[in-house]
Parts: C-alpha cells; sequence; structure tokens
C-alpha cells in the first residue's frame, strides 16, 4: 500500500475557497530507461488521480512518464457542506490508492 | 619565434603562477567561523524552501511514516521489534541523531546511524542487515533522525572521536582525484559561489537523510559524498568503509550547534 498524504482543512466557512494538497509514494518509472545491463524498464506510473467531494467528482488529473516521483498535485475548491473528500491514484500495475479526508463546513 | 614576445609569454605565465600561489594559499588555512556558518536551506529558492516547511509537501514525510511503521513492525529471529526495546521514538531517540556517529567501544570506531541501526538488526533482532540506501534502511534512519528535528548537531563532544575528526579534516583537505580538488576548496573558500549554475553551500550535513529532487527520492549522506566524490573524478569508496564515517565524523563536527532539519529537501 502506497503512503499518501492529505492536506485539508478540518474547518472551512460555506463558501470559502479551501486549498487541497496531496503527496502520494510512487516510483514513476517512466519507461524510457534501461537496466544497468541494457533491458527497458518497464513503465510504472500512476496515470489518474480524482477527487470526489460527497460524491461529486470536483477534481481529476491525467498524469504521463514525465512527472516525478513521489508527485504532489495542490488544487482549490469551495467548501459547500461537511462531509468527505475522496482521493483516488491508480496507475499500471493495477495500481491503485484511496484515502479520504474529513471536512467540517459552518 | 621573437625574443620579445617570449618574454611577454614568461612575464604572462609568472603572473599566472603567482596568482595561482595566492589561491592556492588562500586555500589552505579556511575553516568558516562559526558565526558565519549557514545550513544549505539558506541558498533554497522559495519553492523548495516551502516544500521543505510543509509536512504535507515534504515527500521525505513519505519515508518517515515507513520509517514508524518499520519501528513498530517485528523482525528477525528474535522476533523483536525496535520498539520493544528502545520503546516510544518520539521519547527515546529524541536528540540521538544529533550526536551521530557515536564512537562504539566495542569496535573501537565510530559508526554512523545507518550502521548502529544494522547492528542493532544482526545482533539484537538476529535478523539480515538492509543493504545501504534501501528503502527500510533509509526509511528508519530518517523516523530515528526526525525525532531530533530542531535539536542542535552536538559534534564529536566524545574525546574518542577526535582522531575520527581530525582523519576527517585530513580527508577534507587532501587533493583528491583527476581534478586535484579538496572538498575544502569548494565548501570552505567558495561557498556561496556558483558551480555551473548552483550555488555552493557550505556541506553542513544538518538534513541527512535528505528527499534530493534531482535523485527524485530520500538519499543517504554516504551517497551524497559518493556523488561529491564523482564530480571530482575519484574514484568513491565502498559504502560503509572507514572513510566516509571519518568524513562523517568531522562534518558533524564541523557543523555543531546547527539544528537538525532532516527531512530536509534540496535541489
Amino acid at each position: 500500500m502506497a503512503r499518501a498524504l492529505i492536506n485539508v482543512p478540518a474547518k472551512a466557512k460555506r463558501g470559502e475557497v479551501i486549498a487541497i494538497k496531496t503527496l502520494i509514494s510512487h516510483e514513476m518509472e517512466t519507461g524510457f530507461r534501461h537496466s544497468t545491463i541494457g533491458l527497458p524498464i518497464p513503465r510504472n506510473i500512476i496515470t489518474s488521480f480524482v477527487a470526489i467531494y460527497n460524491k461529486e467528482e470536483i477534481f481529476r488529473a491525467e498524469l504521463f512518464p514525465a512527472i516525478a516521483a513521489n508527485p504532489f498535485i495542490t488544487f482549490y475548491t469551495v467548501a459547500t457542506e461537511s462531509g468527505t473528500i475522496a482521493f483516488e491514484w491508480t496507475g499500471d500495475n493495477g495500481f491503485s490508492a484511496t484515502e479520504t479526508a474529513a471536512i467540517t463546513v459552518e | 619565434m621573437k625574443p620579445g614576445i617570449t618574454k611577454l609569454g614568461f612575464v604572462r605565465s609568472g603572473a599566472l603562477i603567482a596568482v595561482l600561489c595566492i589561491m592556492m594559499m588562500h586555500s589552505t588555512f579556511a575553516e568558516i567561523p562559526l558565526a558565519e556558518r549557514r545550513s544549505g536551506y539558506d541558498l533554497l529558492s522559495r519553492e523548495t524552501r516551502a516544500m521543505q516547511n510543509d509536512d504535507t509537501a515534504n515527500p521525505g514525510m513519505l519515508w518517515v511514516l515507513d520509517g514508524e511503521a518499520l519501528w513498530r513492525a517485528k523482525a528477525g529471529t528474535a522476533e523483536k521489534a525496535c520498539a520493544d526495546c528502545h520503546g516510544d521514538a518520539r521519547e527515546t531517540m529524541k536528540g540521538i541523531a544529533a550526536r551521530y556517529p557515536a564512537f562504539d567501544p566495542a569496535r573501537g570506531r565510530p559508526v554512523d546511524l545507518e550502521q548502529r541501526i544494522n547492528i542493532c538488526r544482526s545482533e539484537q533482532q538476529k535478523a539480515p542487515p538492509f543493504a545501504y540506501e534501501s528503502k527500510d534502511l533509509l526509511a528508519l534512519t530518517v523516523y530515528v533522525t526526525r525525532q531530533s528535528r530542531g535539536m542542535p548537531i552536538e559534534g564529536a563532544v566524545d574525546e574518542r572521536l577526535k582522531p575520527f575528526v581530525d582523519a576527517g579534516r585530513a580527508l577534507f583537505t587532501r587533493r583528491l582525484g583527476q581534478l586535484n580538488l579538496t572538498c575544502a576548496q569548494c565548501h570552505d573558500d567558495n561557498w556561496g559561489q556558483k558551480l555551473a549554475g548552483n550555488p555552493l553551500p557550505q556541506a553542513h550535513p544538518t538534513g541527512y537523510p535528505v528527499y534530493r529532487l534531482e535523485w527524485q527520492t530520500v538519499g543517504s549522506l554516504q551517497r551524497r559524498l559518493r556523488n561529491c566524490l564523482i564530480g571530482m573524478r575519484v574514484e568513491p569508496y565502498a559504502y560503509g568503509s572507514p572513510e566516509y564515517v571519518a568524513l562523517e565524523t568531522f562534518l558533524m563536527w564541523r557543523a555543531r550547534g546547527l539544528p537538525v532539519e532532516t527531512p530536509a529537501v534540496r535541489p
């Protein structure tokens, strides 16, 4: 299971613009490199990231081989109601990781 | 060839040699005064500093999480976890990394934190030691070192470390490799200048194991030293060699008083 770090403010005012930061451990092997004996190292990257705020998709990103290891993705959203924000990363070789964060909107 | 030109050439090369001599004299005694020492953090870009400052943006924290899990995981035929002997690392490991490399009486030489972890692993846990630069060894080292974050580096207070500090200093000031450079020429005499567009730091090991953006991973101080040696075109020492530990001991003495930053982020 990949390690991930999520930063979502625990509390926010209704209508407030909040910053969400996510960081996940992943080697992001490009597929363009060769091993010391000349064999190609197969591509192993995260290909997609989705954030869902109370069942509504609020952010989606596609990732490509040029993205560095341990991708850090940050974005903004409007705090609409209390609930959870779920994050899902999927990638090569059946990679899948999920995290959730709770938010209270007053 | 006209004698005039020869003479001019002679005068020119004489002047060049004189300038070089002055530079070399300068490089023989130039330890940085205590008050002028700066962590490499001061030379970072605004963005890289922000990355190090924020624990949810600092990728080194992923290794801290891994290290915390390893600290509690039972290993080896002794079926013991680090926590079974040492308890809560947040209490028991506080300040430990600030005084490593530490003198090991059984071996009669200093050992760095990676070596200490592997000694514990083979002698107490009865488990095979981790390979140098393996993810597990780095994770445990980062986790233990992080418990000293913000604390001043003690820097070879133990009298028994003195000969190893001197050995490290001798290596630091010795000309090495095809480029015939010493570590001190860059890091004592020319810190703050640029080397191939990058600022030259004073080389204080305040944040190791460090997340290096160029590596896209965490690496040890020995990996960083190896990196510098290859740049100087020196055949690097083997991981764990006494030369590296002596250099580490000297560098920690040289950085005494500066706060531990682990996990630091560096370009």
